[in-house]
């Protein structure tokens, strides 16, 4: 039976881990590439790997780390932020990358997707969506939350897909950092509209928020970072209980 | 030991390179048939479209050196399903090796999404690649297409309809699955390729 995947997402800036980690047992605590491999030795399915630096030369050192994460972690792994055009893509999954996920970018434009699709393979293509549940509809953001647009999520993400997307990250701005649950109604609405997998985003704070997700939201995916990263939930006790819940897991 | 991974124009060769090197093996990226021709093991890994894939093989005629090669060799995703017979992703005859066909997943209900696309288990293990110990372990999977269950098959997984998830036919060996992408199960199985 395909198992329902954890997916930790590590920020990086610069080529360091950011967002506290709270981690004991390590010789640099920023250091992606131990992480990455700390949470695969724990039963994480995939990683997520997001460039949050805006200069040149942090891109440089993204790549490297890229490469790093991929001779040393034996997991797929995505990688995201700075992704503006085909080159970008190629760079990346040249370092070693399994899937890019593209956000901005791709709603600017949307036909970076056929593009990635066509040179890559659908499998290689995620597309985040960052949205706010604002007047009774789910409203998609640009730059990281902080340029509201036009588009709305369902249709969006049904586009994306038609488009070629392998996989939707979908980022609740509404339950992000609340910890309070992922936004479950809408992922039901999403895994129900489309045909391609969905990974939820933004609000986990205990395992329960997990199981809620698979089983209320049909989520193929369940991403998060400060429970994982603060040690607040640790992954292979997350695996046993979702297990022990009835949910598939590795 | 000398170890030949094939070099064409498909993705994900480098992740192949890094596993086995981290398993203590450094191999040899080469289009070269001298090199592969002599090489102890060989491995043709894949991620790509079967049709154009296949025009590359025959343009450089790795088509027919592969199906000559006598050592153990290891197909992975789409190198295993270039080593079948007929793909109808872009209906493409392929290398032959394996007389069977490979189809495109047909949805049966809303849930089954196209890409199969994660960790499933791996059951019915047989074959000196997939020892005993790897029943119903978890192996990482990205396909729309797959083998169905024929004399050849090494391994079963059950995604919408139970499918060849590794095929053995004499030193020919291949994985639906990526061994180098599937944490500690998959280098058990680089492993006991390399002892075969």
């Amino acid at each position: 039976m395909l198992a329902k995947r954890i997916i930790p997402c590590l920020d990086i800036k610069d080529g360091k881990t950011v967002k506290g980690v709270n981690f004991v047992n390590f010789r640099d605590a920023g250091d992606p590439v131990e992480l990455g491999a700390q949470y695969s030795e724990a039963g994480a399915d995939e990683l997520v790997f997001l460039d949050i630096t805006a200069s040149h030369e942090g891109r440089k050192t993204f790549t490297d780390l890229v490469r790093k994460v991929a001779a040393n972690i034996s997991i797929p792994f995505t990688v995201g932020g700075g992704i503006y055009e085909i080159t970008d893509v190629d760079r990346l999954l040249n370092a070693g990358a399994d899937k890019v996920s593209i956000n901005s970018a791709a709603l600017r434009n949307p036909a970076l997707i056929e593009e990635i699709a066509k040179n890559f393979g659908s499998q290689v293509c995620v597309v985040a969506i960052d949205a706010n549940y604002e007047n009774d509809r789910w409203l998609c953001y640009l730059n990281g939350g902080r340029i509201p647009t036009e588009r709305t999520l369902f249709e969006w993400a049904a586009e994306a897909e038609s488009r070629g997307a392998g996989e939707i990250l979908f980022t609740s701005m509404t339950h992000d950092g609340v910890k309070e649950g992922y936004p479950n109604e809408a992922l039901a609405e999403l895994a129900d509209k489309l045909h391609i997998p969905v990974i939820a985003s933004g609000g986990a704070g205990k395992m329960e928020h997990f199981r809620d997700t698979f089983i209320q939201g049909k989520a193929d995916a369940a991403l998060a970072a400060s429970v994982f990263h603060f040690g607040e939930i640790n992954i292979s006790e997350l695996k046993d209980y979702l297990r022990n819940e009835g949910i598939c897991v590795r | 030991m000398e170890v030949a991974i094939i070099k064409y124009n498909a993705g994900n060769i480098y992740s192949v390179d890094y596993a086995l090197k981290r398993i203590g093996v450094t191999p040899t990226i080469t289009a070269d048939h001298e090199v592969i021709r002599k090489a102890d093991k060989v491995i043709f890994p894949g991620v790509g479209e079967a049709f154009t894939t296949m025009e590359y093989l025959k343009s450089n005629h790795l088509d027919k050196l592969i199906r000559e090669l006598k050592q153990p060799v290891l197909g992975i995703c789409l190198g295993m399903q270039l080593m079948c017979r007929y793909s109808e992703e872009g209906d493409t005859d392929c290398l032959g090796i394996f007389d069977t066909e490979v189809k495109r997943f047909v949805p049966q209900k809303h849930e089954d999404k196209v890409p199969h696309m994660g960790w499933n288990t791996i059951t019915d293990v047989k074959s000196e690649l997939l020892s005993s110990d790897l029943e119903s372990r978890f192996v990482y999977f990205v396909h729309s297409y797959y083998v169905p269950i024929n004399g050849h098959t090494a391994a079963t997984t059950d995604y919408i309809l139970p499918f060849s998830a590794a095929l053995h036919k004499d030193n020919f060996y291949a994985t639906q699955f990526h061994p180098e992408k599937s944490g500690s199960v998959g280098e058990i199985i680089l492993q006991n390729f390399l002892h075969i």
